[in-house]
């Protein structure tokens, strides 16, 4: 039983699918959680209900209508809080709600579609096709691209605004290409764990992996190890006991937390 | 060679002149100590210098060049903050810090050139945030360094940091400005410092009201008690 189920091909799209999003959560997560933005995630992936009901309501693929709606929104979000001065913690408040709320309202009047809406608030990645996990792949492989072109300035920017200023990195545009890579992500993961969920994926491997590394890559490693780990082992787990896959999954990345918890309680990893 | 040029430089906040008419020079070698009380304008003035605050009148030209018109400059300049703020578990080593100020991202060698020179070399693989504010401000004179600018600007960088760290920071300096010919501009309200390192002094508060041969400032005695007043009254007003 256990080993006749890598032989589906819904399981291989669905762990392929999961690995990369495994990775892209992680990588992307690691620069919001740096930059005291770690809902940041969770306020785009409520707006993007926004755009999934927006999407089933005109007819549009609900997904396509998400990465729009959440985009745009992240950015103009963004311009505002930087224009009137709100804080980061307030902004993510009016982002999350006002998506839940123009959610609510098209899915009453439109007399309701549950079931669609169903799968997108906690995922479906065991229903994945081959273009879902084409379009997954591709657009993990094109940010991890920009990722690596502009680690620097977005290390530097991430560690001090100011300081990265005076080195002559464009900090605001580099501070909106994050935004954007985020919108992306969060839209992309909704597959997998979905819109409730989505925050978890961002969070939690990235505050275990930098309880262990030293420098960024090496954490960046850590988190994407303990990421990809959760989702294969989440995947399969839920699958063999017929349970949810995306809380699965993010109950496998809290243990690994609250172990690497234990393990520096005890005194076994360094306090820093 | 005329590195800096400023002049006419007035800032106006909404509610107070922070900087009026404030004109100076800075050639190359010099080793310009900016001293003032708090409130003076020093900060008000570095962050015009490095293009953080464009908001001012008159012109600020880095190598015969408007700052307003080419952010080149910014190549050749090597900075450290007052304090540089920084999450204390953000997951960087020593290395990745002083990487960050690397314009040429294939120069490894020079981060461990520039480690060795500052007597951090062991510390390059730990977390910044475990090391003691002397050392961590010598990683940030290593990130501000390491593409040999051809001026260092410094604000205030001793505040916080042990004794025994601002005589190893304070020889790093002369050797910095003696061997390697590199111009510093550095702020400090420590006059004694200043009359120990830099060889040109500016006079700070809100307007300049010395500039010149730091020989010809501490000669002056008019000159010290008058600064020192200054500095003591907004010492007493602080608290």
């Amino acid at each position: 039983m256990s080993l006749e189920i890598l032989t589906f091909s819904f399981m291989h799209r669905a762990l392929i699918s999961g690995i990369a999003i495994a990775i892209l959560c992680s990588v992307v997560g690691l620069f919001l959680v740096l930059r005291r933005y770690s809902l940041f995630g969770d306020a785009i992936a409520h707006s993007s209900f926004g755009g999934i009901a927006l999407g089933l309501l005109a007819g549009i693929y609900p997904l396509w209508a998400a990465y729009g709606v959440s985009i745009a929104s992240a950015l103009i979000i963004t311009k505002v809080k930087d224009r009137y001065n709100i804080s980061g913690d307030a902004s993510i408040a009016v982002l999350l709600s006002s998506g839940i709320a123009v959610g609510l309202v098209i899915i009453g009047l439109s007399g309701g579609f549950t079931i669609d809406i169903f799968s997108f608030l906690f995922g479906s990645i065991l229903l994945v096709s081959v273009d879902d996990t084409v379009l997954i792949l591709a657009l993990t492989g094109a940010i991890l691209i920009v990722i690596l072109l502009l680690y620097r300035q977005l290390l530097y920017s991430t560690f001090n605004e100011e300081q990265a200023k005076v080195s002559g990195i464009p900090v605001e545009k580099i501070n909106y290409l994050i935004v954007f890579m985020a919108g992306i992500t969060v839209v992309t993961s909704i597959q997998l764990v979905g819109v409730l969920l989505i925050s978890a994926l961002f969070v939690i491997p990235n505050v275990t992996a930098i309880m262990y590394g030293k420098g960024f890559k090496q954490t960046a490693i850590i988190s994407m190890s303990l990421s990809i780990f959760s989702v294969v082992v989440g995947i399969l787990v839920s699958y063999i006991f017929d349970i949810t896959p995306a809380g699965t999954i993010v109950l496998i990345s809290i243990g690994l937390l609250a172990g690497t918890m234990a393990i520096k309680s005890a005194g076994l990893l360094s306090k820093n | 060679m005329l590195i800096v040029e400023i002049k006419n430089l007035t800032v106006q906040y909404p509610d107070v002149k922070a900087l009026d008419d404030v004109s100076f020079t800075v050639n190359q070698g010099d080793f310009l100590g900016i001293i003032g009380p708090n409130g003076a304008g020093k900060s008000t003035l570095f962050d015009s210098m490095l293009g953080l605050n464009t908001k001012y009148k008159g012109t600020i030209k880095f190598f015969g060049e408007d700052i307003k018109k080419s952010k080149n400059y910014l190549k050749e300049l090597g900075y450290v903050p007052q304090k540089p703020i920084f999450e204390k578990n953000f997951p960087v080593t020593v290395s990745d810090v002083v990487r960050m100020g690397l314009n040429n991202e294939s120069d490894e060698n020079k981060i461990d050139e520039i480690l060795q020179q500052l007597w951090i070399h062991e510390l390059r693989n730990r977390r910044i945030g475990e090391l003691s504010g002397g050392q961590q401000q010598r990683v940030f004179i290593a990130k501000a360094l390491v593409n040999n600018p051809k001026i260092l600007i410094l604000d205030e960088p001793v505040t916080g940091i042990d004794q025994q760290s601002i005589e190893l920071f304070f020889s790093i300096l002369r050797e910095l400005n003696s061997k390697q010919k590199i111009t510093i501009i550095w702020s400090s309200h420590d006059l004694d410092a200043v009359n120990q390192l830099a060889n040109h002094v500016a006079c700070l508060n809100r307007t300049l009201f010395f500039h010149g041969e730091s020989e010809k400032f501490f000669s002056d005695d008019e000159l010290v008690k008058q600064y020192s007043e200054a500095s003591m009254q907004e010492h007493m007003h602080h608290h």
